[in-house]
């Protein structure tokens, strides 16, 4: 037999490449329903302020215009600020799009224009002149640090710091110190998809949305919601997304306005997002950290103190966990952390990918470095020395933690016990080379996700859940799963993703798909088989060997087909076969998987991690400040891996972007105005190819029965978590010379 | 993008003589960007692509002849540019990416204009795009901005690589307008900004430049092309330099030096490139050159970086040029 039911751990290619690179994958921006109107937004170029006149007689004239929407001639929206909530549930109150006159953020929309093409709709928008009341503002992030604060509600992921011992006196007590502030400009996400959206209205009224987000049910319920539509009204699609890293966990303003253009229109609308807009939304806070940590010589830190602030917007309270990490990663006694966040008038900053992680943990990873060496210690021993098996802030037990593993073999692999101590004792011709080390660690989250199972009289097996597939190859590993769960072809199985109406699936984010819809499916697998099982037990024309088979328990499911014994000989039956003598057209289920498969195991009683270790080279010329990166290793630790190819790519991906944090992106603000100058991909840069290595990703055993039901933990983001600090220690054993800021830039 | 007309003139008179706010269009990697972001709103742009202009011609003199809207791309892999004129080819293959490469042309290059963010950001006050408004670099966020040759107008730099190895070639522009034809030397070609920074060169209105003329001499071995950016590749630069040394017996007998990213045209100071004739290479002479080359640069909020970098990347490509090492394009390892 050639067709084999494929297993959970396989390296399996993704299975919706075909239907990418050939076209057929739909993204937001691409269904053309019949008389589609197009949607450009015209920004506001001031930071604070109120719209005092706006003139729209010239736009209007252009030939194909249907609309100008703005403030004063929108449709009636929710009435309670409280409706315009989204789902990442940021406290404060959410920015309402034209709601009315007042201006919050450079970059705001302020009137969207309507049109039969979409040159018509641009240039019109070109033409739409806006006067201003201006306002004074404060975006400059040192200023707005003045102004710190903790916001007295929280958001609902915000993890506070837990002191242990005395840190400051420990710290005043420690002979070996180091201490220093770090910083991290702001980043924007920058998918290669722009955020888009296409509003279908169908002949019945109802909305069918197609829209860029990482979760269609939380876009279905902001819409109902914040427009006052009925839910079912509106239906959400994103079966594919084109990259989002956190940018589509908050519903964007394109969305809102595409579907109350639509509300006001009575037509089919699209909005799509130019490069430059995208520099308007959501960006990875810009930060800084203050870390001192104190050791006795012998390499056992004795005192960790961490401050760290970051920038939000002046109407809603984003925060991040950035300073928690290094407590909870490392054994030492004295420990304590402060954060607040710092309010600009600017949009809201929000997640990117491993939101807060990425700064702290890489910060962190800085500051070990530096007291490594402090006490004269390789810093991979170093941090043995300190390793903790526990979450040492909580107290708590872990789940599982192969760190240790995952240093003890990136190490071996990346070459590092021949490395020099000695900063600067590398030299080749212009270039000094380091050899730099930083671990990593994020949350391991599960979350309760419904997946329905359906078996057809062809034979096929439908999974469907609304689960996002944001470039991860979320398609393939469920397809996996389902095989597995199913004994099943995977060429035989069809899965139906990024639909507001398939069961319920929390937004894709935080590494938890893989683990909570796997789970999900698994579980609706396991349940169909025995709804299966059972029909053919109860069922009356069912063939003797089956029932017996059923009875005796040796009936078997392998490959797609049903296998028994007749009469000392192997016999099978189709799924088709069987379907047909239960007289059913299809068998169907939908199941809740929970933590622990049908709930049994609390979330609460351990802390729940993945774990990673990354070593880098460098190769610095000093005199030019030019930094090349030569190799990259990264032992991630994350539980079973359901698909080495498409994990690694992940990890991969993930570590590009680290690159690029540790070397070239950045937003850069202009204060005067509010507005990130260099919007477009020829001036922020991200990594281009010349500057990746060959990069090598080892996933270390880790058994983990707790963590999840199919003991997965994800892997979307552990990649960010300590790679830059690997990069920015590499440059130090290059150099000798500290960067404590991100990113180190030619001529910094 | 507003509307515009659009002809394709089957000759240069005809091109020549087009209507007024007409903008040519060649491979469109810079015009039509701007023509989306609203920065560049021509009445009417004429499309050279049927004016022929795209041969490399060996000249009488030895010399060679780059046609007008020969790709970038065919330039540098063009065998007579490649083998005679290296630092042309290597400063063109230090730019943009393959694919932009592939269709802007000679003739846009000359004629790119400033990465300037306000500049591209028609909601930003900008003394090129829209004279008299203000130049909004000016303590912005300008570490890109240019350091030599800036006036209270404008800080812009002028953002090609390949102007700069025609710069330290000494090439000419020859251009053909309604009032005939005229050469120009390329280090006259590109203006300061002054109290006129929309004026980027001495185009007159209906000017269309039709060739590129390399002079015959070249430097042999002892020529590189330098240039510092962002990331490895596909970036402006912030720094960059095109050298070109005549050595015999271990002295410089001339040398042309231009550099890229810090003025707002490409900077070449005779005097500097005087200095290096008749000596011996060396340290302090190459400290005294890098420093007559930026003598008088002024930088402004961010961009002092290129003030300590531009000294060292000019040290180190006199290094390359006269060991005969030039900068590869391919390797990133700095020589
Ligand atoms: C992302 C990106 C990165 C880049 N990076 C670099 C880089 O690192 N280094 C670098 O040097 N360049 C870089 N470039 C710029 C690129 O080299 C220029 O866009 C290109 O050379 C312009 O050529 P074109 O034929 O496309 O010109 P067009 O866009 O067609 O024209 C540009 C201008 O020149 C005028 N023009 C064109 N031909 C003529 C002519 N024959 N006579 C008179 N006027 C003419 C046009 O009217 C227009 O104003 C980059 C561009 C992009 C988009
Ligand atoms: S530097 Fe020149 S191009 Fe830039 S804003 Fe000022 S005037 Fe405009």
């Amino acid at each position: 037999m050639n067709v084999i039911s494929t297993n959970i751990g396989q390296s399996v290619s993704r299975i919706d490449g075909f239907a990418k690179v050939t076209g057929q994958a739909k993204y937001a921006a691409e269904p053309h329903p019949p008389g589609l109107l197009y949607g450009v937004i015209v920004n506001s170029p001031i930071a604070r302020g109120q719209i005092a006149a706006l003139r729209d007689t010239e736009a209007r004239k252009i030939p194909g215009v249907v609309e100008i929407m703005t403030h004063r001639n929108r449709p009636h929206t929710a009435l309670f600020e409280k409706s315009y909530v989204d789902g990442l549930g940021v406290p404060g109150s959410p920015y309402r799009p034209l709601h009315d006159a007042e201006i919050r953020f450079n970059g705001q929309p302020v009137a969207i224009v309507f049109a039969e093409t979409f040159e018509a709709a641009r240039e019109a928008a070109m033409l739409v002149e806006v006067d201003y009341e201006r306002w004074p503002h404060n975006a400059d992030f040192e200023a707005a640090l003045h102004q710190k604060y903790m916001p007295s509600k929280t958001r609902s992921n915000y993890v506070p710091p837990k002191s242990r011992g005395n840190a400051p006196e420990a710290y005043a007590l420690s002979p070996v110190k180091v201490e220093g502030r770090y910083h991290l400009a702001p980043e924007h996400h920058n998918p290669m998809e722009m955020h888009a959206t296409t509003v279908i209205v169908e002949d019945d009224g109802t909305f069918t949305v197609w829209d860029k987000t990482q979760g269609p049910q939380s876009v279905q319920a902001y819409l109902t919601s914040a427009l006052s539509l009925s839910g079912d009204k509106v239906r959400v699609h994103n079966p594919y997304v084109g990259g989002a890293f956190g940018s589509g966990l908050r519903a964007q303003y394109n969305v809102f306005l595409a579907a109350l253009g639509a509300k006001m229109l009575k037509r089919s609308v699209r909005v799509t997002l130019t490069r430059p807009q995208m520099f308007t939304h959501v960006f990875r806070p810009e930060a800084v950290m203050d870390i001192a940590l104190g050791a006795s010589p012998d390499g056992t830190l004795q005192s960790m103190i961490v401050e760290g602030v970051t920038d939000t917007s002046r109407f809603e309270h984003n925060m991040e966990n950035i300073v928690v990490w290094g407590l909870i990663n490392y054994k030492c006694p004295n420990a304590t952390a402060g954060y607040t966040i710092a309010p600009r008038d600017t949009y809201t900053s929000s997640d990117m990918r491993a939101p807060g992680a990425t700064t702290g943990v890489n910060f962190f990873e800085m500051a070990i470095d530096e007291i490594a060496y402090a006490c004269n210690m390789d810093p991979l021993t170093f941090r043995l020395n300190n390793y903790s098996d526990t979450d040492a802030m909580h107290d708590m037990p872990l789940t599982s933690k192969a760190l240790r593993e995952a240093m003890v073999q990136g190490a071996q692999h990346f070459g590092w016990h021949d490395r020099p101590m000695a900063p600067g004792s590398i030299r080749d011709g212009n270039e000094l080379i380091g050899w730099g080390m930083a671990t990593g660690i994020w949350d391991a989250m599960f979350s309760p996700t419904s997946a329905r199972a359906r078996l057809t009289a062809d034979g096929r097996l439908h999974i469907a859940t609304a689960a996002s597939d944001i470039g991860t190859g979320t398609y393939t590993i469920l397809a996996q799963t389902a095989s597995e769960a199913f004994s099943t072809p995977i060429d035989r199985i069809d899965i139906e993703l990024g639909d507001s109406t398939l069961p319920e699936c929390p937004t894709e984010g935080g590494s938890w798909t893989a683990a909570s819809a796997g789970a999900a499916v698994w579980l609706a697998c396991q349940i169909l088989r025995e709804k299966l099982f059972k029909a053919l037990a109860k069922g009356k024309n069912i063939p003797a060997w089956v029932k017996q088979g059923l009875e005796q328990d040796n009936l078997t499911l392998e490959d797609g087909i049903l296998h028994g014994m007749n009469e000392n000989q192997k016999i099978v039956l189709s799924f088709q076969d069987a379907l047909s003598l239960i007289g059913q057209d299809a068998l169907e289920v939908e199941e809740t998987a929970k933590p622990g498969l049908r709930g049994t195991i609390s979330q609460m009683r351990k802390a729940r991690f993945t774990h990673s270790a990354v070593f880098c080279e460098v190769r610095v010329d000093q005199e030019l400040g030019i930094v090349r990166i030569t190799r990259l290793v990264n032992a991630v630790a994350a539980g079973r891996i359901m698909n080495p190819k498409t994990a690694a790519s992940q990890v991969r991906g993930a570590m590009v972007m680290a690159a690029g944090m540790a070397l070239h992106e950045e937003s850069l603000m202009d204060e005067r105005v509010g507005r990130f100058m260099n919007h477009n991909f020829a001036e922020y840069h991200i990594p281009a190819h010349a500057d990746i290595p060959d990069m090598d990703v080892l996933f270390v055993e880790e058994k983990d029965s707790e963590i999840s039901p199919l003991g997965v933990k994800g892997v979307g983001e552990i990649g960010m978590c300590g790679t830059a600090a690997a990069i920015a220690n590499a440059i130090f054993h290059a150099t000798g010379h500290r960067h404590r800021n991100l990113p180190i830039s030619p001529g910094s | 993008m507003r509307r515009f007309s659009y002809s394709r003139p089957a000759t240069l008179d005809e091109a020549c003589h087009s209507a007024e706010h007409t903008r040519f269009l060649a491979g469109g990697t810079n015009l039509i960007d701007l023509m989306k972001s609203d920065v560049e709103r021509p009445a009417h742009v004429a499309d050279l692509k049927a004016l022929g202009m795209h041969h490399i011609d060996e000249q009488p003199d030895g010399g060679l002849r780059l046609g007008a809207l020969a790709t970038n791309a065919d330039t540098a892999a063009h065998p007579l540019v490649a083998d005679r004129y290296p630092l042309l080819a290597s400063a063109i293959l230090a730019g943009a990416s393959p694919q932009i490469r592939n269709v802007a042309t000679n003739g846009g290059n000359l004629n790119q204009r400033t990465r300037c963010h306000y500049f591209y950001d028609p909601d930003m006050p900008c003394n090129k795009r829209s004279p008299g408004t203000g130049c909004s670099a000016r303590g912005g966020r300008n570490r890109i901005m240019a350091i030599l040759g800036t006036s209270d107008a404008c800080i812009a730099t002028f953002p090609s690589d390949m102007c700069v190895a025609l710069a330290a070639l000494k090439a000419t522009v020859n251009l053909t307008g309604p009032e005939g034809e005229r050469s120009v030397p390329i280090r006259d070609y590109h203006r300061l900004p002054g109290e006129t920074p929309w004026r980027d060169n001495i185009l007159r209105p209906g000017e269309i430049v039709t060739s590129i003329d390399l002079p015959p001499a070249s430097f042999g071995p002892h020529h590189t092309y330098l240039k510092i950016r962002d990331r490895l590749s596909f970036a402006f630069a912030i720094v960059s330099a095109a050298i070109g040394l005549q050595i015999e017996d271990g002295i410089i007998r001339h040398g042309r030096i231009a550099l890229g990213g810090v003025g707002t045209k490409p900077w070449c100071v005779p005097a500097a490139e005087a200095l290096l004739e008749g000596k011996p290479p060396s340290h302090s002479l190459f400290r005294d050159v890098a420093e007559r080359l930026l003598q008088g640069a002024m930088p402004d909020r961010d961009n002092a970086a290129k003030l300590r970098l531009a000294p060292r990347v000019i040290e180190r490509a006199l290094w390359q040029a006269s060991a005969g090492t030039p900068q590869s394009q391919t390797d990133k390892t700095i020589r």
